[in-house]
């Protein structure tokens, strides 16, 4: 928690004055389901980095590849998830239902209490 | 050289915004204010102004542009009257919120319904907790004055809030009297240039107005309004000062006429002050002492002045031109405020609400003559006999 200001210390009428400052805002706190690798192999297709609303999919550009989330700022909406083509891969060749923390998937949504049970990705 | 010339209260508005030369009007016709844009759209066309001026479908649009062109820098005037007044609500709070200096002229209407296009103050007693600065004015040339204050005052870095010039609709709106205007240049000097210290258009620094602000800070930016309702006060000091000074004026928070030694007091604003005045001197040459209170300033309201100009006389009328709907007695919105000056004041006296000219009704001297025996007898009896009044209504 950021200590809270006075009025005699912050600009008037609610103006931000130092641009780009959104970056401080943790909305990784919001988050109830959290993006975690899974066990298949990701293409670097770079689709769940064009649809992330938060900016929050990390890639190594000189290598063109794909290297985790954002955490700080990823408020868990799945849509990296979603959009992936070798997620809709893994649910089409399985059999029956795939949750969407199966561990066959390229990118899992893991519900934040459950995170310990998972481990670091 | 200044110089006279007949011209209608909306004319006389007209010029002061053609002399001020605004970057940006925003505005949509309404009656009774519509010819002071019309004729200030004309200076535009003539190439007499350098304003970009927008012409918008409502007024919801017209002060969401003055709002948005204010934030960009730009130094920002409209005008309407009462339902315009009223389509702008939404915004006419984010425009005192977000800070921005716009100045407005506000042609005193009454609201609907039933549809009325005659004076009465219905429409900008509606704005007075919505954190405008607002001067009224007895006639065109008060009005054409303030116009100019109100730029110096909105615009002061220790105010930055909007300001309503408010003028009796078609009473003085469109009555021609002879107005003083000052010459262009002086009144040019006398405004400056604006400097913004936030302005949208400096990419270079980039900034964001109206974000969205919770419990955490919202309370803290409505302390800070506050504040600046505060520093208002002493800012329309000064630049009423600097005013008198060099166009020979002498304007005040409000105007003391023949009160020195009044038993009785009557408080008006805008153009029955003018009225009121005719029947002071009436009742002066009677050997009746009667003093008249002309609010200028309503926002912020002077409530301690306005108070010790009070103190000593034996009883107060208040005319107010709008009804407070369930109010206290159904009194009007400036008697409470009156009422509540001197009683926090300490000055204790009896005090009546006289409601008059809803709709445009007609005012004359001999019903304020009316309302000062009143308040002679109410001096007499130390009492009140009955608190609020509708003058002229027929039962």
């Amino acid at each position: 928690m950021t200590e809270m200001k006075g009025w005699k210390e912050i600009p008037i009428g609610g103006m931000i004055l130092d641009a780009g400052n959104s970056e401080a805002y943790n909305t990784g706190d919001w988050r109830a389901f959290r993006p975690v690798p899974g066990e298949a192999e990701c293409t670097n297709c770079m689709l769940c980095w064009l649809n992330c609303p938060d900016s929050s999919i990390l890639v190594d550009a000189e290598n063109e590849e794909m290297t985790g989330f954002d955490l700080k700022h990823c408020k868990g909406c799945g849509i990296c998830a979603a959009v992936c083509p070798v997620n809709a891969g893994v649910i089409r060749r399985a059999e029956g239902e795939v949750e969407k923390d199966d561990p066959r998937l390229c990118i899992r949504m893991v519900e934040e209490g459950k995170f310990q049970e998972v481990g670091n990705e | 050289m200044s110089k006279f010339e007949a011209l209608t209260g909306n004319a006389a508005v007209s010029n002061a915004m053609r002399q001020i030369n605004p970057d940006v009007v925003a505005a949509y016709p309404i009656t009774p204010q519509t010819d002071t844009v019309q004729t200030f759209s004309e200076f535009v066309a003539d190439g007499l102004v350098d304003t970009e001026f927008v012409t918008v479908e409502s007024e919801h649009s017209a002060m969401s542009a003055c709002v948005g062109a204010s934030a960009a820098g730009a130094r920002v005037m409209t005008a309407t009257s009462a339902n315009g007044l009223a389509l702008m609500w939404e915004i006419i709070y984010i425009a005192a919120s977000n800070r921005c200096p716009i100045v407005m002229s506000l042609v005193n209407r009454a609201l609907s319904a039933p549809i009325n296009i005659h004076c009465d103050h219905s429409d900008v007693m509606g704005m007075r907790d919505s954190g405008w600065i607002i001067l009224m004015s007895e006639n065109g040339q008060e009005a054409y004055d303030n116009i100019i204050q109100a730029i110096r005052i909105g615009e002061h870095p220790d105010v930055l809030l909007p300001v309503a010039v408010c003028q009796d609709g078609f009473i003085t709106s469109h009555s021609l009297e002879r107005v003083e205007l000052f010459e262009d240049g002086e009144v040019q000097d006398f405004v400056g240039t604006h400097e913004p210290q936030w302005p949208l258009l400096d990419v270079e620094d980039p900034k964001t107005y109206g974000p969205l602000d919770f419990y955490d800070y919202y309370y803290e930016h409505k302390r800070q309004q506050v504040e600046a309702m505060e520093k208002a006060h002493g800012v329309i000091r000064e630049v009423t000062q600097e005013f008198n000074d060099r166009f020979g004026r002498e304007y005040g928070l409000f105007e003391a006429y023949r009160m020195d030694d009044a038993e009785v007091a009557v408080i008006a604003a805008n153009s029955t002050a003018g009225t009121a005045k005719t029947a002071v001197d009436n009742l002066r040459d009677q050997g009746l002492k009667a003093g008249l209170l002309k609010l200028r300033v309503f926002r912020p309201f002077p409530g301690q002045e306005l108070a010790e100009a009070l103190r000593g006389v034996s009883a107060v009328a208040v005319m107010d031109r709008a009804i407070s709907f369930g109010s206290m007695d159904n009194a009007g919105p400036l008697f409470s405020e009156v009422v509540s000056a001197l009683t926090l004041n300490d000055v204790h006296v009896p005090i009546a609400d006289y409601v008059y000219g809803l709709g445009g009704r007609d005012i004359r001297p001999g019903e304020i003559e009316n309302v000062y025996q009143e308040a002679f007898q109410m001096a007499e009896n130390g009492k009140v006999e009955r608190r609020v009044r509708y003058l002229g209504v027929r039962e």
